[in-house]
């Protein structure tokens, strides 16, 4: 069965909330301690959300120094999916596998409620499995989320696909309204919201749960 | 014998005892107290920590059902909830520090309450927050206001609890003195229920988590047990005010979770209120033993602290573990992984002496019997006195005099939706939130995080507090608060099970005040009784004043409730197209339909009187509800309380965006009666025959009110607003208000 490593850092708050959602999606997780410089046996890593290291100084700032940070960059080079949500996609745009950063939100107050999301992409490792356009009600959770990059990049993203999610009402100041990237290769994604608290329909929403089922799909076992 | 000439004044005084009080000490002791000794009992003998003019009244509260595992006393209450599993609750007030320091006040507060909660064993997994502040159109309440709800944020959302639920209230008599009481809920595998006390003589105390500074020194004493008087002398208490770091306090909750995973503790305890000498003094107590505590091993953040500025210190995100010898090795290591400080501070020694020591084998700076501390705490019997009057005053029925007016404009002036507090929380954390704040109650899957493991079921959660009520009658109003949770309970299909309380009142010197909570505990008494709902822990807060007079009685009730099966997601209040509006239950007869209502303080009418409770009644119209909710009979659910009729048929349109036409009566009273009792539903057109039924078979009455449908919001001949005007009004108002500017002067 496809394993997926989540990362724990010190601080990290929804590394259970990510273990749950696989699990849902039909596939096998550990936790990952940040101080470890290898990965094991994992076939897709999750870093997830809460406040890494206190968020103190930057959010994911120093995240992205602790050694297992090393090994996950290492993963990705060789093509192995990475999914950062939340706390987790500002550790990956700190680390650089993803491009952009996440500054406060324009509103400059914590925001906690489920949005409207656009898919824009469906070939990054966990987006194969919904529809282009398909409208998705997923919870934001955040206060650092205005997501920011310059003009070029920003260009670059769209000619090539990588942006995935757009939010249809923008919560919080995002450049063109985007809620989640992917890299060049589409096998590391970022994103503000938060799919695991969408993936049970008691939970309001099931729109999330796809994505844990595509990163399965997508993982270096079944590929 | 010894007498009071025997005791330097002076200082006693100055650390807030009595020196009737001070004369007791050196009586337990036989000798005269030094100035260590002194500042420890001051501490633990606070009203904050010995609930010294409370005590007497609370033994009157019922506190045994079977399902109670841990009663009030220890750190928190607990409750079995079957699989395996049960939960921890507690609430506190934080009213004090916030007036002076909103944000971390308010930030501490949570911290400390969640401690309360994983010493016992307890994972957090929900937070309640039951805010009342000054009035919205004063700049200086809504920076309290502003400074209270960022810090519930700060500190919540980054230790990682979710905030589920909570109030908002804005109300004059909270101006200079606002309540910021929070409730947690934790989950635990039965087995891991700990407590905190110590025994085995050679045992260790281990202090872990955040090094002591000289913040919150006297807290309890000198900052929660007296009044505010003006702002130079508030101004002087600020270096009494704690400060809190959340990540501080994740990683101790981690560490201290894998500890008692490991069971590598004998007994532990937060350090809250009083610090060490009441972390010492309650385990060693409790374990019936006696602690030698190193008063120079305890990390320091400041060179030059004295002993009883270590002793009384109130630094956050700390804890004190009671271990074996043989398993210290390993509790330094986890310590060590979770990057939290961990130091040997004490020995359990044979005989029931604290002593604290200057080294381990050191000078004996003090020595006292450690349930001297809090168990021979003074219990006062203060005098109490009925307002003057009241007869009158009860007699002058606000309902009286309908001269007319406009119901619509009094019905928009009481809408206000509070998503700009709790949007500010993370209310989703552990993927159990059902039904999220701003509903009658919230309602979370019964679900371990640690494991996954789901049982089916739901938890309910509810907090409420009214001080119109409690202002009017608090014996009634405290009745008809237990009553209203009952309700909200039964409004996400959940059933009672335990209750813990927050006692805000004023100042216990004054006998109107202590007659104020001894009302409202009779009250409570009352209605739990008849609910049969067990009291498993409480707070009380006195002195909530400013210049002189006193809040309103403010007693507030959380109320955890289950549900036996959870499978689809309650209704919420709102309305539904193609449905009718049926209110289920009896107003209870009123001689005063309007005392003690919203609309009355609306008009400046605060006597009158609170309709009794009929407890059979409400049982019986909760249980209707409860089903209804859970067969999935109705598409919308409210109760009616604060605003009356007419106010919960609008909270309904509003929540729901469909309008309304309902007929029910033209009179004030019929229209903002909060006489407990009803439950308003929205009925789809094709179940409205089996809801009559099965409230037909339950006894219960049932009135059709109206239907829904419509751009407008007919309640009644005399209220008539569009439906977007209303939710407008609605959405805007706190919003408005809260960028309209803040003050800290």
């Amino acid at each position: 069965m496809t394993n997926v490593g989540v990362i724990v850092f010190p601080g990290t708050n929804c590394e259970m909330d990510a273990v749950s959602a696989v699990e849902t999606a039909g596939g096998v997780a550990e936790f990952i301690w940040h101080g470890e410089k290898n990965l094991g046996d994992v076939d897709a890593v999750i870093v997830p959300g809460g406040f890494a290291h206190g968020d103190y100084l930057r959010s994911g700032a120093i995240a992205r120094f602790s050694p297992v940070m090393e090994a996950v960059v290492r993963f990705a080079a060789e093509g192995g999916p990475v999914l950062g949500i939340c706390n987790g996609f500002q550790v990956l745009a700190e680390a650089g596998l993803v491009p952009g950063a996440l500054q406060k939100n324009a509103g400059l107050k914590f925001v906690c409620k489920p949005v409207k999301l656009m898919v824009e992409s469906t070939s990054n490792v966990v987006s194969t499995q919904y529809e282009l356009g398909q409208e998705l009600t997923i919870p934001i959770n955040h206060f650092e989320g205005n997501y920011t990059v310059d003009s070029k990049t920003l260009h670059e993203l769209e000619d090539n696909k990588q942006v995935f999610l757009r939010y249809v009402d923008n919560p919080n100041g995002s450049v063109a309204s985007i809620a989640g990237v992917s890299n060049r290769a589409g096998n590391v994604v970022g994103l503000m919201p938060h799919p695991e608290r969408a993936s049970n329909t008691l939970l309001g929403s099931a729109d999330g749960l796809p994505m844990f089922v595509s990163l399965l799909t997508n993982s270096f076992v079944a590929s | 014998m010894t007498n009071a000439a025997d005791v330097d004044p002076d200082i006693h005084r100055a650390l807030g005892l009595t020196d009737e009080e001070a004369v007791e000490i050196a009586a337990l002791l036989g000798r005269r107290p030094n100035h260590l000794e002194l500042a420890m009992y001051s501490v633990m003998w606070s009203e904050h920590c010995s609930y010294k003019s409370s005590r007497i009244h609370l033994k009157r509260l019922p506190t045994e059902a079977p399902w109670v595992l841990v009663g009030p006393g220890e750190n928190a209450g607990v409750i079995d909830v079957g699989d395996g599993l049960a939960v921890a609750l507690r609430i506190e007030s934080h009213n004090h520090p916030s007036a002076i320091e909103p944000y971390q006040g308010a930030a501490t507060g949570v911290g400390g309450i969640i401690r309360d909660i994983f010493t016992m064993g307890a994972r957090p997994i929900a937070l309640m927050d039951p805010l009342r502040f000054g009035p919205l159109d004063e700049a200086r309440s809504r920076w309290i206001a502003e400074g209270v709800v960022s810090g519930v944020s700060g500190y919540g959302n980054a230790v990682g609890v979710p905030t589920v639920g909570g109030e908002t209230v804005f109300d004059e008599t909270y101006r200079g003195n606002p309540l910021v009481n929070v409730f947690c809920l934790g989950i635990m595998p039965t087995e891991r229920l700990v407590l905190g006390q110590a025994s085995g003589t050679g045992n260790l105390a281990v202090l872990l988590g955040s090094s002591t500074g000289r913040d919150g020194i006297g807290g309890v004493s000198v900052l929660a047990s007296a009044g505010f008087d003006d702002d130079a002398n508030d101004e002087s208490k600020r270096p009494s005010v704690q400060v809190g770091d959340p990540y501080e306090e994740k990683r101790l909750l981690e560490a201290c979770l894998e500890l008692l995973n490991e069971d590598l503790v004998v007994g532990i305890q937060d350090l809250g209120g009083a610090g060490l000498s009441c972390a010492t003094s309650e385990t060693a107590s409790r374990g019936g033993v006696g602690m030698d505590v190193d008063v120079t091993a305890i990390p320091r953040r400041e060179d030059g602290m004295e002993p009883f500025e270590v002793m009384t210190s109130e630094s956050q995100e700390r804890m004190l573990a009671i271990v074996e010898p043989s398993g210290l090795d390993r509790v330094l290591k986890i310590c060590e992984k979770w990057e939290v400080r961990s130091d040997v501070i004490g020995i359990v020694t044979e005989g029931g002496a604290l002593r604290i020591r200057d080294g381990f084998d050191g000078e004996v700076l003090a020595d006292v019997p450690a349930t001297t501390l809090h168990e021979n705490a003074p219990l006062y019997d203060r005098p109490r006195q009925a307002p003057v009057g009241l007869a009158a005053r009860r007699a002058n029925d606000p309902s009286l005099d309908d001269e007319g007016g406009d119901l619509t404009d009094d019905l928009m002036a009481m809408l206000c939706d509070t998503s700009w507090v709790h949007r500010q929380y993370d209310h989703q954390l552990f993927l159990n939130t059902v039904v999220a704040p701003g509903d009658d109650a919230s309602l979370l899957r019964l679900r371990d995080p640690e494991t996954g493991f789901d049982t089916g079921k739901g938890l309910g959660l509810t907090a409420d507090g009214n001080h119109r009520w409690c202002a009017v009658d608090p014996n009634l109003g405290t009745q008809h608060l237990v009553a209203e949770s009952v309700m909200n309970l039964a409004c996400v299909g959940a059933e009672p099970k335990a209750l813990v309380n927050c006692l805000n009142f004023g100042n216990p010197e004054h006998p109107e005040v202590m007659w104020q909570l001894s009302e409202s505990v009779d009250g409570m008494t009352a209605a739990c009784t008849a609910f049969d709902i067990p009291v498993v822990g409480g707070n009380v807060s006195l002195y909530n004043e400013s210049n002189g007079s006193d809040i309103d009685p403010t007693p507030v009730v959380a109320v955890v409730g289950l549900r036996d099966s959870l499978t689809s997601i309650p209704p919420g209040a709102r309305l539904c197209e193609d449905s009718r509006v049926l209110v289920v239950g009896t107003a209870a007869d009123a001689k005063s339909p309007l005392g003690g209502s919203r609309w009355a303080w609306a008009h400046g009418k605060t006597e009158g009187s609170l309709a009794a409770l009929d407890a059979a009644a409400v049982a019986a119209t909760a249980a209707l509800v409860r089903k209804l909710v859970v067969d999935g009979l109705v598409n919308g659910v409210h109760d009616v309380a604060e605003g009356g009729l007419a106010c919960t048929i609008a909270e309904m349109a509003v929540r729901g965006r469909v309008g309304c036409r309902t007929d029910i009566g033209s009179s004030r009273a019929e229209a903002f009666s909060e006489a407990p009792g009803r439950i308003v539903l929205s009925v789809g057109a094709g179940q409205v025959t089996a809801v009559l039924a099965v409230a037909d078979s339950a006894g219960v009455d049932v009135t059709d009110l109206g239907s829904t449908g419509g751009d407008r919001i007919a309640i009644g001949p005399r209220i008539g607003a569009l439906l977007v005007d209303a939710m407008s009004t609605s959405a805007d108002r706190l919003a408005d208000a809260m960028g309209s500017g803040t003050t800290s002067g």
